[in-house]
């Protein structure tokens, strides 16, 4: 069982605060998850779970026992005899975390020679072996022989799982152990932390920016929000009932595969250590705030002895009426290419010697949103950039904008068929040019495209600029000044500018946050009925397809397995792999949200 | 087999490189103003006599024949003649400075490397203390200064200036071996030292401070392993890397930074001996010390990429 009390974490020197008033219980074999955006300090705080401090943070004080034993309290040497024995860590990325120049093997066996498990070499070979096994990997010789290059990401997480449970710890910490793997991987790494813990009575904290993740494998959630909790309860109490209104916030950001809501974002961000307000953090973001909510951060409070929460007017949240809003939006049923903009016909291409693409047929209408699945290396994003003409390789097949022909490279087409396909990437940090203000970056659709002047560009940039709900005094900033929510905004004003005829979203909400991806993809649905332009919207999140898209294609090693109306697919799915993946997909469920 | 296909690539490419590297030396002497016979019989011959030796240099053959035939001879040993001193073997006008710079380079690197990769992964391990503070500034301020400067001062502070320790010339004699006159070569090593620990320093200092951050040591320290584990076998192998590349790069700039040091110190290595032949027109001297100084740079960065792919599991293994 593992306690914290009041724990503080302050930026070196400084005494800003990085995270503080940290408290909540972990018994055995329960999952706590700790839920919160980038900057909330979720894994500055998991890692002082083990008095690990990173570059630039110290502990500033508080209370932290595990079995009873007072963490804060032990000296270098106890510290280091616990780590791994009785508190034991798994990384975010275990491609980083694993030791390229050595054995998976060594990297096993030294935590159990360290802390001593065993009496003999052959009795920790012997544990290993049922670590492996605990962890569905092979225990052979041969495997355990490899370097951790050699194995896919999914099975070095496993192993850093493995690891973790190698000594039977109490008490275990998570750090996003699943973000960058496959859902089906996802599901299986999830299932394995679960019964381990379940299995052997271990405390585990689970930290995570994804609820649906947590709904699934947490016994309890606590809610993070600028270095602070704001609410901890039991996994199903705080999706039926959550009582501060940010936790409301995340709940309808996240989106729902089952359909039953719409997806709603935030604006704004959270503030960073050094610019937090006074009293509650979330008061400038809240309607409900009032002047004793901006004057002093809300004492300990709550529904009943488990669902705790800080907040002023939890009771008014709590009683809040159910949203009208949610209502099933609009969906158009005709799928037929009559209409069409982008018509693609047995499109076949090819990485040097590799194809990746086996024939592919779909099209998309105006005003229709077509989401394009699948899990990484299935070729959804090498079809998006064949139909933008940025594919260097070999392409055969037909790919038709408005009924004719598209040239295979963006370079050949005329000016008038690269302004009418615009393509959005990945990551707003890597597509805006760090060198250029917003409106440099702005014009340049304008310049190539229109014949217009000085006044007119500007009229237009501003408007474009509101269209996607940012201020039109952005046009002097540059990228590094925003956040990356508002870089995407800035990257979708970019192609609307040029006004296109299709517009290919590649994965644009992956480096976000939950509350950002929400208002991005609400965005995006909005300038598709609007400005009647066609998307393809590719991603490997199956939810975000039921919140924003018409049609949806599900592609799996360059095939196409099932295409078709969103409800239809993600109702019924006919496909052995769609029906798998939809079941690996983490959900919540949402019984009313308010 | 992946491991042997990846040397014998390596080592295709190191022999190419050494191929144009020839062809280069080899055109750049051609481009030298003058002819060689005229080199060597002086202003005062005839004609008729640069005619003749000109046929006996093999200098009427067309250039591309004249590349092959001294290419064949230098692989086959023959550095060919010297044009000056008697019509001498070029392999004993260069003999005598070649081990000598060798004396000077191998005592050089015996010194300097080791203490540098000790210092740089020292400080590197004491981050923002007081030796690494130490480290830093000084090996910024050694960088800055060229090595014949850093030489000078050398015999300032210790041999005629302020301390009278060494001698401020370093002619070893050739009759008594190296190692029983090393107080000759005690300024000379001291400078090169100087002149090439602060680059290793640095490199070992960055590289360590980037594996100690790196997620994997965090991970091995959260493993509750005890730091002399962390340092030994999680943060030292992957810092084999950079010191083996490192040091391979500052020692073969040794074998040419040499030239400016030995001319401080009057010493007769292969830096001196290739200055005479400059001034002398000994286009085969100059050919065969330029070669020569081209293929240990060359051989040594083969040496470093072949340890490389040896001791990194990626590039050893390949993928699966």
């Amino acid at each position: 069982m593992l306690t914290v009390e009041g724990l503080s974490i302050e930026l070196e020197g400084s005494g800003v605060d990085i995270a503080d008033e940290v408290a909540f219980t972990i018994r055995g074999g329960e999952i706590l998850g700790l839920v919160g955006e980038s900057g909330s300090g979720k894994t500055t705080v998991a890692t002082a779970l083990l008095m690990f401090e990173r570059h630039g943070a110290v502990l500033g004080g508080g209370r932290i026992t595990i079995d009873g034993r007072d963490v804060f309290a032990m000296d270098a040497k106890t510290l280091r005899s616990i780590r791994g024995r009785l508190i034991s860590y798994v990384p975010q990325d275990p491609s980083m975390s694993l030791n390229p120049a050595l054995r998976i093997r060594t990297q096993l066996m030294e935590i159990l020679v360290t802390h001593g498990f065993g009496t003999s070499n052959e009795e920790r070979e012997a544990r290993v072996a049922e670590m492996m096994d605990e962890v569905l990997l092979p225990s052979g010789r041969d495997f355990l022989r490899r370097y951790p290059h050699q194995l896919s990401g999914g099975q070095q997480q496993r192993v850093a799982v493995g690891m973790a449970f190698a000594c039977r710890p109490a008490m275990i910490v998570l750090d996003e152990p699943t973000t960058g793997l496959d859902v089906t991987t996802q599901a299986h790494v999830l299932r394995t932390v679960k019964d381990l813990t379940r299995m052997y009575g271990v405390a585990a904290l689970y930290v995570t920016h994804d609820l649906a993740v947590v709904a699934n494998v947490a016994d309890h959630i606590a809610v993070m929000y600028a270095g602070r909790i704001v609410e901890v309860g039991p996994t199903e109490t705080l999706f039926r009932s959550a009582s501060h209104p940010y936790t409301r916030r995340l709940l309808i950001s996240v989106p729902d595969l089952s359909g039953k809501h719409t997806l709603r974002g935030t604006l704004g961000r959270a503030p960073g250590p050094g610019h937090r307000p006074q009293g509650c953090r979330f008061a400038p973001r809240c309607k409900l705030a009032i002047s004793e909510c901006r004057a002093e951060f809300p004492p300990d409070d709550g529904p009943d002895e488990n669902h705790r929460v800080r907040c002023w007017r939890w009771r008014e949240v709590v009683a809040e009426p159910a949203d009208t809003e949610f209502a099933s939006r609009l969906r158009t049923e005709d799928t037929d290419g009559e209409g069409a903009v982008i018509t693609v016909a047995d499109v076949r291409c090819s990485y040097g010697d590799n194809d990746v693409i086996h024939g592919i047929n779909m099209s998309v209408d105006s005003g229709r949103c077509l989401a394009l699945v699948g899990e990484s290396g299935s070729g959804k994003t090498t079809l998006a950039r064949c139909i933008s003409g940025i594919h260097s390789g070999r392409i055969a097949g037909s790919i038709k904008l408005d009924g004719h022909e598209l040239k295979r490279n963006s370079r050949e087409r005329p000016k008038s068929d690269r302004q009418a396909i615009q393509y959005i990437f990945q990551s707003p940090y890597a597509s805006l040019n760090p060198r250029k203000s917003i409106a440099q970056i702005l014009s340049l659709p304008l310049k190539m495209f229109f014949e217009l002047n000085r006044n007119e560009r500007e009229t237009r940039m501003i408007e474009a600029l509101e269209r996607v709900s940012l201020d039109g005094s952005l046009l002097s900033v540059y990228p590094d000044q925003l956040s990356g929510g508002e870089r995407q905004r800035v990257a979708i004003a970019r192609a609307l500018l040029a006004e296109p005829r299709v517009l290919i979203c590649d994965e644009v909400t992956s480096s976000l946050d939950v509350l950002v991806q929400a208002s991005i993809v609400e965005l995006l649905s909005k300038l598709v009925r609007d400005l009647g332009v066609a998307m393809i919207f590719v991603t490997h999140h199956l939810p975000l397809v039921r919140s924003l898209a018409d049609t949806v294609a599900v592609m799996n090693r360059g095939e196409l397995v099932e295409y078709g109306c969103v409800d239809e697919v993600l109702d019924n799915p006919q496909a052995e792999y769609t029906k798998n993946l939809l079941a690996d997909t983490p959900t919540v469920d949402i019984v009313d949200v308010p | 087999m992946h491991l042997a296909r990846l040397i014998l690539q390596r080592l295709a490419l190191g022999i190419g490189t050494l191929f144009l590297v020839s062809v280069l030396i080899f055109l750049a002497t051609q481009a030298l103003p003058g002819n060689a016979a005229r080199a060597i019989l002086g202003n005062t011959a005839t004609p008729e006599k640069v005619a003749v030796l000109s046929r006996q240099l093999g200098l009427d053959k067309p250039v591309a024949r004249q590349y092959a035939i001294w290419v064949s001879h230098f692989v086959s040993g023959n550095l060919g003649r010297s044009f000056v001193g008697m019509d001498q073997p070029v392999s004993q006008v260069i003999g005598q400075p070649l081990y000598n710079s060798t004396v000077l380079v191998v005592l050089a690197a015996l010194v300097s490397v080791p203490l540098s990769i000790g210092l740089g992964t020292y400080a590197a391990l004491r981050r923002d203390g007081r030796l690494d503070r130490a480290v830093t500034t000084s090996t910024v301020a050694l960088a800055a200064l060229p090595e014949f400067v850093i030489g000078i001062l050398v015999i300032i502070i210790l041999s005629t200036e302020v301390l009278h320790l060494f001698p401020p010339i370093a002619r070893p004699n050739p009759s008594v071996p190296v190692y029983r006159q090393l107080d000759e070569l005690v300024l000379p090593v001291l400078t090169l030292t100087l002149a090439v620990f602060p680059y290793i320093t640095r490199m070992m200092r960055a590289y360590t401070i980037e594996i100690l951050e790196s997620e994997y040591i965090s991970m091995a320290r959260l493993k509750g392993l005890p730091e002399r584990i962390v340092i030994w076998r999680h943060a030292v192998p992957n810092a084999i890397v950079p010191a083996v590349q490192g040091t391979a790069m500052q020692l073969a700039w040794l074998a040419g930074g040499i030239v400016a040091v030995e001319y401080v110190f009057a010493y007769p290595g292969i830096g001196s001996a290739l200055i005479s032949a400059i001034t002398e027109r000994d286009i085969p001297t100059i050919q065969a010390i330029t070669l020569i100084l081209a293929s240990v740079y060359v051989l040594l960065n083969l040496a470093a990429d072949i340890i490389t792919i040896l001791v990194t599991p990626r590039l050893r293994t390949g993928l699966r």
